[in-house]
């Protein structure tokens, strides 16, 4: 217990306010009795109840009281330290006390919230917590947050519209970019298209446009013909080893990567007749719109072909756009031909896209409903169909047959999704970090990604996705240094024999296994704190800052003392 | 040229917006014309797919 000794030196002065959050905590349990119980507790100097703890006053109360009290650890007893443990460590910080010398006990979830209907166990409750981290305060140790470098470079992998679109806006910011592009061509999907709906634009023109700009920037290194072989490193300090377009393996030096590789449109051979000739899929239609030269009288296209079924379960959200605007482009190369849509259900969402499929039915495109359980078949020369409100069968005689099927995942995602220890969904698209408040982001500290390798996406949502995930980019880089918690694994190099039971737990492989000293050693920065490999340990040579045996068992041992 | 910046709308872009911009250490300044930021966010209850709290 060399630890404890040390702290025989200092006098323990521990301040704790205990937060009535308005009526949401004193509502439901007695804080003026908690905060009197505090006050006797061991340790504590200084005891103080607040409306609000965590308003400007409150804060205020803290930082007087630090310097008033000479507090050398604080306690707030209040809501969730997910939401306001950093509020308050700051508040201390700034207070020229060390922001891990300070400990939350939420009260609120765990007491007011859950015992809402018996005040005095909901009190009760309170005073315990309150004991306990008093008790575990006493064992903290002040700690220093890890800086580690930064690389200002970004590698960006696929050269399509989300890829360039990543690269220039990075480049704009003033990072520079590794681009790597596995085609021998810059420009992804958009390379095969014809026009860009709404505004029907050449995709073309406003491709070159955007290859022109990245290749022409200084600070961008474009790699094509060449493939990411293996990542090595972690945030801000990543090194991609490259094959290059010469089969040369090339290593590249980046703070953080932008994954945007796409994905590919299902083509598949007999899917409602697919031979290519007569029955094609938009994308084989687009460089016959590109060629200008349209004979074909009778067009038949059938939606969702190969898509939100058994096999692909998902919806690739643009074919339904892709089809209006192909089918408008016909219109407007051919005028006579009779277009026919057999759709499930129509899917243009945005005010552009909506007034699109409007303004398809008043050129006279018709869109015929077709019921997933008696899908279209096609025929030699007719495509049958059996007419869900009318509950009989119609025939369309055609020369074209255009089925609108998906952007299915690439068969290399897989591969990038071990390289990159990133996950990806039951359809090969890769997994955001969170749906909602992370949508640009991998879990994986520093990876970002962006357009159809995460779900089908438009060109402007592609390229929106690009231009956003470089901003995700700046919010790393644009910063002197990575600083990092305090809160990581430390093993004992004296103790530790080497065994690797903590490098098997490792889920971020943070742990790496020294063969000359025969031990194990964590990566600060790899390592997220959370302390499996202390768990495992047998010789409790691997700990966790801050939930060290001590600082745990004085908390355990609180809870038997009530 | 000044390095502060202005984000106009407190709602869930406007928020997003602005916290990455203080991540990227500009200093900036969000104005909402409620007396509260969180935009229609804040009026859900949950979010789909994930059913997290909207708040």
């Amino acid at each position: 217990m060399a630890g404890k000794k040390k702290k025989e030196f200092e006098e323990l002065r521990i301040g704790v306010f205990i937060c009535d959050c308005g009526s949401n905590i004193a509502g439901h349990l007695d804080c003026k009795a908690v905060t009197e119980y505090a006050a006797t507790l061991p340790g504590v100097v200084f005891a103080k109840e607040n409306l609000y703890t965590c308003s400007e006053a409150g804060i205020l109360e803290i930082q007087e009281a630090i310097k008033k009290h000479k507090l050398n650890r604080v306690v707030v007893a209040s809501c969730s330290p997910r939401t306001h443990q950093p509020l308050f460590q700051n508040s201390c910080k700034s207070a020229g006390l060390n922001p891990y010398l300070f400990e939350m006990v939420n009260i609120r979830d765990q007491c007011s919230w859950v015992h809402m209907q018996d005040r005095e166990n909901a009190t009760r409750k309170a005073m315990d917590l309150v004991r306990m981290a008093v008790a575990r305060a006493a064992f903290l140790e002040p700690q220093q947050d890890i800086e580690s470098p930064l690389t200002p470079r970004v590698g960006v992998i696929g050269g399509g519209s989300a890829g360039l679109s990543a690269a220039e806006g990075l480049s704009r910011m003033g990072l520079e970019v590794v681009l790597v592009e596995k085609n021998k061509e810059l420009g992804g999907l958009l390379r095969n298209l014809h026009k860009v709906a709404p505004e029907g634009v050449d995709a073309s023109e406003r491709l070159e446009g955007l290859i022109q700009d990245v290749s022409s920037r200084p600070n961008v290194k474009i790699f094509t013909g060449a493939e990411l072989k293996s990542l090595d490193g972690y945030v801000g300090n990543y090194v991609m080893n490259i094959r290059d377009g010469e089969g040369q393996t090339v290593k590249e030096s980046v703070g953080c990567l932008v994954i945007a590789i796409g994905a590919i449109p299902l083509v598949q051979k007999g899917l409602f007749g697919h031979d290519g000739k007569r029955v094609i899929t938009q994308m084989e239609l687009e460089p016959i719109l590109k060629k200008g030269k349209f004979d074909a009288k009778r067009v038949v296209m059938i939606q969702c072909a190969g898509a939100r079924g058994d096999e692909r379960s998902y919806c690739s959200r643009i074919c339904c756009m892709i089809a209006v605007k192909n089918a408008m482009f016909i219109k407007k190369l051919s005028p006579d031909t009779e277009i026919r849509i057999l759709y499930r259900d129509m899917q243009m969402y945005g005010t552009e896209k909506e007034k699109m499929l409007w303004e398809a039915r008043g050129e006279g495109i018709r869109f015929e409903v077709y019921d997933p359980a008696h899908p279209p078949e096609v025929g030699d020369k007719a495509v049958r169909l059996r007419q869900p409100l009318l509950g009989r069968e119609i025939e369309f005689a055609y020369d074209l047959v255009v089925l609108s099927t998906p952007l299915v995942a690439r068969e290399d995602a897989s591969e990038l999704s071990q390289l990159l220890r990133v996950p990806m969904d039951q359809n090969g698209f890769f997994l955001e970090a969170h749906a909602k408040l992370r949508p640009l982001d991998f879990a994986a500290d520093g990876i970002f990604l962006a357009g159809s390798c995460r779900y089908p996406a438009t060109y402007d949502e592609a390229r929106s996705q690009g231009l956003g995930a470089a901003a995700r980019v700046g919010t790393i880089l644009f910063k002197d240094k990575l600083v990092t918690s305090a809160i990581v694994a430390e093993i004992n190099p004296e103790t530790c024999v080497g065994c690797m039971g903590c490098l098997q737990m490792c889920p971020y492989g943070a742990i790496s296994y020294d063969q000359e000293r025969k031990i194990c050693q964590v990566n600060e920065i790899l390592c997220k704190g959370c302390g499996c490999c202390a768990a495992t340990c047998p010789s409790e040579s691997a700990s966790l800052r801050g939930f060290k045996p001590q600082q745990l068992m004085s908390q355990i041992r609180a809870v038997m003392e009530g | 040229m000044s390095r502060d910046i202005l984000v106009i709308g407190g709602g869930i872009a406007g928020i997003q917006a602005a916290l990455d911009l203080a991540e990227m250490d500009f200093k900036v300044h969000l104005v909402e014309r409620l007396p509260s930021i969180g935009g229609k966010m804040a009026q859900l209850d949950k979010t789909f797919p994930t059913n997290d709290c909207a708040i």
